[in-house]
């Protein structure tokens, strides 16, 4: 770099530049790798309410959203995904103060809500298919099922991730590699609490309202 | 070789990348998204607007309002961070989120309301 001496600043002191290489240190990369994972995870759920968009309204004779839906489960199911994100958020303020065993009971207790999420969720889908309500019946539900499942799925393998990394934790400790496995399950899993956002108010409260 | 090189200020990559993360903003979070979710719970279960739409329209606000404080508080969403690629990725998923939500129901709504009269009918209310 012949010109790099002659490089001053207004005030004519040589500017020194950094020549060396820096190493790209192992995983630098990986969190705007993972957010651009959860944008096309987006568009996953954006196709999805775009056809229950279309589809909400085409019952074919079956019944409909406000005699399905119950409003006091959906409450308490979102205030499980509401719950479970704080707690997620408290396990993320614990390892910034490196306190392993903090962060895995608070790994723990997110863990159990979103488990109670799930559950009460797949019980909400039992009761709708012994009324006879399947995907089979209407557009309207085979466009209601996929989406709200797709939605659960991604809870439930986020609650199978969420245990690997406790056990990972557990085992290796707070190590650099599991710092940051632990902000990619925090970006995922409060990204399934604002998709579920979109969930609860434009399928479940509009769909009553109908 | 210019002054551009000179990346003493914007050398970001790998650093300045782990959002500081504090209880009260937690917390803050926690509390805006829990009154952001009991209200538009509360209008639909009592019908205190009266009509549906400006029900829907005002749920649908408050479902907007929510994503952002989750953006802010819990995904910690920065336009500086990763030199605002995270940022960019975001905003080029919302235009293609926005163009796929209202081109489908935009061409599908037309496509209903050119059907042979008697079959929109019956696609939608039957």
């Amino acid at each position: 770099m012949a010109n790099a001496p002659t490089m001053t600043d207004a005030q004519g002191n040589p500017i020194f530049l950094d020549m060396h290489e820096h190493d790209h240190e192992a995983g630098g990369s990986t969190m705007l790798g993972f957010w651009i994972y959860l944008m096309s995870d987006c568009l996953i759920f954006a196709m999805l309410f775009a056809a229950y968009a279309l589809f909400g309204t085409s019952y074919a004779g079956g019944p409909k959203p406000s005699e399905l839906f119950e409003l006091p489960l959906v409450a308490v199911n979102t205030s499980m995904l509401l719950l479970s994100s704080i707690t997620y958020g408290f396990a993320m303020i614990a390892m910034q103060e490196k306190k392993k065993s903090a962060v895995l009971i608070w790994l723990a207790i997110t863990g159990l809500f979103g488990a109670a999420f799930v559950g009460i969720e797949i019980s909400e889908f039992a009761n709708l298919i012994r009324e006879g309500a399947t995907p089979q019946r209407s557009a309207f539900l085979s466009s209601f099922f996929t989406l709200v499942s797709t939605h659960g799925l991604h809870v439930s393998f986020g609650i199978v991730w969420l245990i690997t990394l406790m056990v990972q934790v557990g085992r290796f400790g707070l190590t650099a590699a599991n710092q940051r496995r632990l902000m990619c399950l925090s970006l995922f899993w409060h990204f399934l609490d604002v998709i579920w956002i979109g969930v609860f108010t434009f399928v479940y409260l509009m769909g009553v309202l109908r | 070789m210019s002054a551009a090189h000179d990346h003493g200020a914007d050398h970001g990559h790998g650093h300045g990348d782990h959002p500081h993360v504090t209880r009260s903003g937690y917390l803050i979070g926690f509390g805006l998204s829990a009154i952001l979710t009991a209200i538009p719970f509360w209008l639909v279960m009592t019908g205190t607007l009266g009509s549906a739409a400006a029900t829907g329209y005002t749920i649908m606000a408050f479902a907007v309002v929510q994503v952002i404080v989750h953006a802010i508080f819990f995904l910690h969403l920065n336009p500086k961070a990763e030199n605002g690629w995270t940022f960019m990725a975001l905003i080029f998923t919302i235009v293609v989120v926005v163009i796929t939500l209202i081109g489908s129901l935009w061409v599908m709504y037309h496509m209903n309301i050119n059907m042979m009269p008697g079959t929109a009918d019956s696609a939608s209310g039957m």
